[in-house]
């Protein structure tokens, strides 16, 4: 308001500036055109695959800490793994900004329920169906978050691993991937993976597929980090990375069985 | 109690420190007729109800109302205000499954009423709600019984009894009251119907006109038996049980309930 005393009040121009608007007027100008309504077109920072499986005690869920900016590997320090209040986890791939609305919305949901204060508690399957019913609103008004989801969780003994995309389609499994993990990992999963793995046997699966993503994805680094949910809490470990070898056979002629390719 | 100069609105204390309005909306509770409520400790809560009808020609008021597949309840007072109140409850219960894809947990739904009601004791162009509830329901915690009030308070119950006469139906409940805990289904509903029948006015018997009964819990969704359905449950007590005492409301009935 006080652009407006300077000048003799003659200051709109000052005013258009720094805001889009006059600061004393009507925050929208009604118009016979009205401005074309804006809608989520594309994705600009975005994270690659994450991975999901289920364990003897628990959940593993895995990724890389990569944000790209399109075809430029940005940010190397990206965590795309959240835990979700005490007994859930979170992995998102796609639109960085959007994970971390994501993110804030279900803290909100979490402490709402925590201050009920009456002895009941969300768990994985509750969050869940919150979070489809979101990325479902969101995708009928055209404007998604651009996310495909990993979301898992223990509540009393019982094990929940489930996956949302960004149009809404949600479903559980045994194990699951987004993005390039559905091609390249989870046929891994469907060879190897077993009802009650160890932690370690676990753990050992999920990082020889993270080594083929990270071979294989060019949006993938070589910096990983797991997390895993037990009935004993949330854990998230410190990023690391996996042993690589270029020497193997395949990395030799790379076109041996295309030629022309590169 | 009545006709004083603090009584006019709710927004209004007493130099006493209480609410005239509230108190006088708890008045309307114990002009409806009777309703009981109990449950065992693991499986089951019941809820029974005596209908009255205005006269020969209409049907017996519905006391009785499903609110979800796991919790329901039974309503002393106003019916219009019980309808308003269902409509609000039977939406937390759908918007939970929407949302959360759960059956909404007893305590939260009774916690949002409590809140809901009491907004109408702080505002001057509202008044209470003239209608005390039993509310039955099952959940992961197990049978659930509680009671609201008018003065928007609610309590978790073991077993408890609202209406018109139903001092006496108490007064059988907490004699009774530790056998609840290990009862059967239909040791429960003998127990509710004995209660039930205390609260009879003169001359009148428990009959499948007049009897409402729900029961919900471990798989036995919220169901409510009336007319013929009821007939089978009224067959556990004999024919002298039906009959409720022969003296008319007492004294005690009419005492103003004072919130602990």
């Amino acid at each position: 308001m006080a652009w407006a005393k300077e000048n003799g009040g003659n200051n709109k121009a000052a005013e258009l500036n720094y805001v889009d608007r006059s600061l004393d007027g009507p925050s929208h100008n009604f118009s016979l055109m009205p401005t074309p309504s804006k809608h989520t077109q594309y994705p600009y920072v975005t994270g690659s695959s994450v991975l999901g499986i289920k364990y003897k005690d628990g959940i593993l869920l895995a990724s890389d800490t990569a944000g790209c900016y399109g075809s430029t590997v940005r940010y190397k320090s990206v965590e795309r793994l959240k835990r979700i209040g005490d007994n859930t986890i979170l992995g998102a791939s796609g639109e960085i900004s959007d994970f971390q609305a994501i993110t804030n919305l279900l803290d909100e949901l979490i402490t709402e329920d925590w201050m009920w204060d009456d002895g009941n508690k969300l768990g994985p399957f509750e969050i869940h169906n919150y979070l489809n019913r979101v990325m479902y609103n969101r995708r009928n008004k055209f404007d998604p978050l651009w996310n495909s989801l990993v979301l898992g969780g223990i509540k009393k003994g019982k094990k929940y691993l489930g996956m949302v995309s960004m149009i809404g389609v949600h479903f559980q499994d045994n194990h699951v991937a987004t993005g390039f993990g559905n091609h390249l990992a989870r046929p891994i999963f469907r060879d190897e993976w077993k009802e009650d793995m160890t932690l370690e046997e676990g753990v050992k699966l999920l990082e020889k597929c993270l080594l083929v993503l990270f071979y294989r994805d060019r949006s993938a680094i070589n910096k990983f980090q797991m997390a895993n949910v037990t009935e004993g809490g949330i854990t998230i470990t410190e990023p690391f990375a996996l042993k690589v070898n270029w020497e193997l056979e395949a990395f030799r002629n790379p076109t041996k069985g295309a030629e022309g390719s590169w | 109690m009545f006709r004083n100069q603090y009584d006019n609105d709710v927004t209004t204390w007493s130099p006493q420190g209480r609410l005239h309005q509230v108190e006088y909306a708890m008045e309307a509770v114990k002009q409806g007729s009777a309703t009981v409520g109990l449950k065992n400790s693991d499986t089951y809560a019941i809820l029974l109800a005596l209908k009255r009808s205005t006269s020969e020609l209409s049907a017996h008021q519905k006391k009785i109302i499903p609110l979800d597949s796991h919790v329901g309840m039974s309503i002393a007072g106003l019916t219009a205000d019980a309808r308003i109140l269902s409509r609000y409850m039977r939406n937390e219960c759908t918007n939970e499954h929407y949302a959360h894809d759960q059956p909404l947990p007893i305590n939260r739904l009774v916690t949002r009423m409590g809140l809901k009601m009491q907004t109408s004791t702080q505002r001057y162009d509202r008044r209470p709600y003239g209608v005390g509830l039993l509310i039955a329901g099952f959940d992961s915690k197990g049978p659930h019984v509680y009671q609201t009030c008018p003065s928007a308070n609610y309590f978790d119950c073991k077993a408890m009894s609202i209406g018109a006469r139903s001092q006496s139906a108490r007064t059988y409940l907490e004699k009774n009251l530790d056998k609840f805990a290990n009862c059967t289904l239909n040791e429960l509903v003998r127990h509710g119907l004995l209660a039930l029948r205390e609260c009879l006015p003169n001359d009148m018997e428990l009959n499948s006109k007049n009897v409402s009964l729900a029961i919900v819990g471990k798989d036995h969704p919220f169901t409510v038996y009336d007319d013929q359905k009821v007939e089978q449950f009224l067959a556990l007590i004999t024919e002298a049980e039906r009959k409720g005492k022969s003296s008319g409301p007492s004294e005690q009935d009419r005492v103003m309930e004072t919130e602990p």
